[in-house]
């Protein structure tokens, strides 16, 4: 079961967003996407959530042509930012992840499932608080476990393996609640599920991921290992970044370390013009 | 700690239940004492069991309690009928304020307070003055909730176009169109004010002020499904609701057909507020009050919000008509006044609150 994404272009109000990106997202593999801001991330994650044209298929059917339901059964998404005002406890908020199962599934079973995705998401010491009193942080995690529930593999169901999208999933999240978010993605994906995951921070996208997609200008420009595709020329060349690019001394996995932008000079006044 | 956790989320969810019900119970009991009191309370005096018998007798079932045949005409062809339309407009406004609420993801949203009262009520009030007389004998008493419920279309749709951007509401430009569309309609009825005759000016005047007094059944039979059916459909929208209240794109993600929701919604209660307005003129702030004193007592959750409002929306509505109908005897108070008398005050309140707590 996977998430394609085949020659798929965007444009709005005659500017173009994204261009011809093909990709895949398959079962089992984390696929970060990193990029400066205004590269078409969020517009690659809303149109792998709800279609484009033919351009994004779920095993070969056209995702706008799956009906609403069979599709929510097998892919949700993490919101960047969802505003919730109504004062919902988090148990319902996670339990409304499991509407696209209303009637197919067990009041038991959602239950199970929720206690399960609150687990994962380290949130079941919430479930009774009211939604808007958590913090941004709180927040996000329930938003994670709602999603989670929605797709939610029960060991007693027959359901098949699920696409996670997660736009931003670490905003506004400190250092621990980041990685705390990213490896339960992780886990959810050695579950046997695809994750997307659009991500700021390269260094996460290296330790999380199996694979990182680099998006800039709406055009995709590189995928692979994290090995293979975080060098210092890459960097440099998709941020404008300068960095040395070095192991991660315990994990091995390749750390970027930033030293300024590429002409970050040109920020402060010129020095030659000063009288 | 599986175990443990999964039956202490069991608990919560039970307890969840168990205080639904309650509070639905507990509502449909209230309800049941209003309408009796409504039934009973005016200048014939008639006890509730002696309501019970007058209706078990009209339906074919003998009850022992015994009435006076003054009793059960009074019963049956005036206060009936007004308590009738009491339940349905109460139900119709309440839930339709509930719905519109999740609808705009505001819990400021009510049908009285951005137009769609006052786009029902100009519709209607131009039916009354220049719908020529042959149109009004075709359409019969389907002439005024059709005008109506077009009235309450038109206001709701530009409401929504000019206050929502990219599946967002804004709450200033939700209130100030529904300022402006207020305004517009009381221009509207102004001028036909202006133009109509003495009979149609009191006609007018008397439904403008909203009222549920003067109601027969010829007026109130045609209205009856106009107001029924809608309401039981928004009554079923409580999963689809709940899930547009994390956002429409959220909403659409779990499964929601979004935009059929949102053109349902709009429909539905056009429908049901226009069919209600076109008989008691304009009720404000129903709408607004009912849902957010379910939300507070019992919390967001549609599944109880919306049978809820339908309950507590008529309970309140008999409640203010009883008092409107009482406080100035042998005159009558239009009960549009007194809901505004209290509506008014609890809007400010909300607004002093909001400006502390960022939502509720």
């Amino acid at each position: 079961m996977s998430l394609t994404v085949r020659h798929l272009s965007v444009a709005r109000s005659g500017v173009s967003i994204l261009h011809d990106v093909s990709l895949s997202l398959d079962p089992g593999r984390l696929l970060a996407v990193i990029g400066p801001n205004g590269a078409g991330k969020s517009t690659l994650l809303h149109a792998m959530a709800d279609g484009a044209d033919g351009a994004v298929t779920l095993d070969s059917t056209a995702v706008e042509q799956l009906p609403r339901r069979e599709l929510a059964q097998r892919r949700a998404v993490l919101p960047q930012a969802a505003t919730l005002a109504f004062p919902f406890s988090v148990l319902d908020v996670v339990l409304l992840g499991r509407a696209p199962h209303a009637g197919r599934s067990s009041r038991a079973r959602d239950l199970r499932i929720a206690d399960a995705a609150l687990g994962a998401t380290h949130t079941r010491h919430l479930a009774h608080r009211r939604y808007p009193s958590l913090s941004g942080g709180e927040r996000q995690r329930v938003q994670l476990a709602r999603a989670l529930a929605q797709i939610w593999a029960d060991p007693d169901g027959d359901d098949a393996p699920a696409c996670l999208l997660l736009d931003e999933p670490t905003n506004n999240l400190d250092l621990a609640h980041q990685h705390a978010v990213l490896a339960t993605a992780r886990a959810f994906c050695d579950a046997g599920n695809g994750v997307l995951a659009i991500l700021h921070d390269p260094n996460l996208a290296s330790q999380y991921a199996d694979d990182i997609a680099i998006l800039a200008d709406g055009r995709l420009q590189r995928t692979g290992p994290p090995a293979d595709i975080l060098t210092a020329s890459t960097i440099a060349e998709t941020f404008g970044v300068v960095a040395d690019v070095v192991p991660h001394p315990q994990l091995g996995h390749p750390v970027v370390i930033a030293s300024g932008a590429a002409g970050a000079a040109s920020f402060l006044p010129d020095s030659g013009a000063a009288p | 700690m599986t175990t443990a956790a999964l039956g202490a989320l069991d608990a919560l969810d039970r307890q969840r239940r168990r205080r639904q019900s309650v509070a639905l119970g507990v509502l449909a009991a209230g309800l049941v004492s209003a309408v009796l009191t409504g039934l009973g309370v005016g200048a014939v005096g008639i006890a509730p069991l002696q309501c019970l018998a007058i209706l078990g007798h009209a339906l074919g079932l003998p009850l022992p309690w015994t009435y006076e045949p003054v009793q059960e005409s009074v019963l049956l062809s005036i206060r009936l009928p007004r308590v009738v339309l009491g339940v349905l407009t109460g139900a119709s406004l309440a839930i339709s304020g509930a719905a519109l609420q999740a609808l705009f993801r505001n819990p400021l949203a009510d049908p009285g307070l951005i137009g769609i009262s006052n786009g029902a009520g100009l519709a209607a009030a131009g039916a009354i003055v220049l719908a020529p007389p042959a149109l009004a004998a075709a359409f019969g008493g389907f002439l005024l909730p059709l005008a109506a419920f077009g009235g309450a279309l038109l206001a709701t749709i530009v409401v929504y176009r000019v206050a929502t951007r990219d599946g967002r509401t804004e709450v200033a430009t939700l209130l100030l169109a529904g300022i402006a569309l207020n305004a517009i309609a009381a221009a509207g009825i102004g001028l036909l004010i202006f133009l109509s005759t003495d009979q149609q000016l009191r006609d007018l005047n008397f439904w403008l002020l909203g009222s549920l007094g003067g109601t027969t059944w010829r007026a109130l039979l045609p209205v009856i499904p106009c107001v029924v059916a809608p309401v039981a459909a928004l009554a079923m929208l409580s999963g689809p609701l709940n899930a547009l209240l994390l956002g429409e794109s959220e909403a659409g993600h779990l499964g929601v057909p979004v935009e059929r929701i949102k053109q349902a919604v709009v429909a539905l209660v056009a429908l049901s507020v226009g069919a209600g307005v076109a008989l008691t003129g304009i009720i404000a702030f129903v709408g607004l009050v009912v849902p957010h004193l379910l939300r507070l007592a019992i919390g967001p959750d549609h599944r109880v919000v919306l049978p809820g409002s339908i309950l507590l929306g008529a309970t309140l509505m008999l409640v203010a008509d009883l008092l409107a109908r009482t406080v100035v005897v042998p005159a009558e108070l239009p009960v549009g006044i007194l809901t505004s008398c209290v509506g008014g005050p609890f809007f400010l309140w909300l607004l002093m609150r909001r400006r502390g707590l960022a939502s509720w």
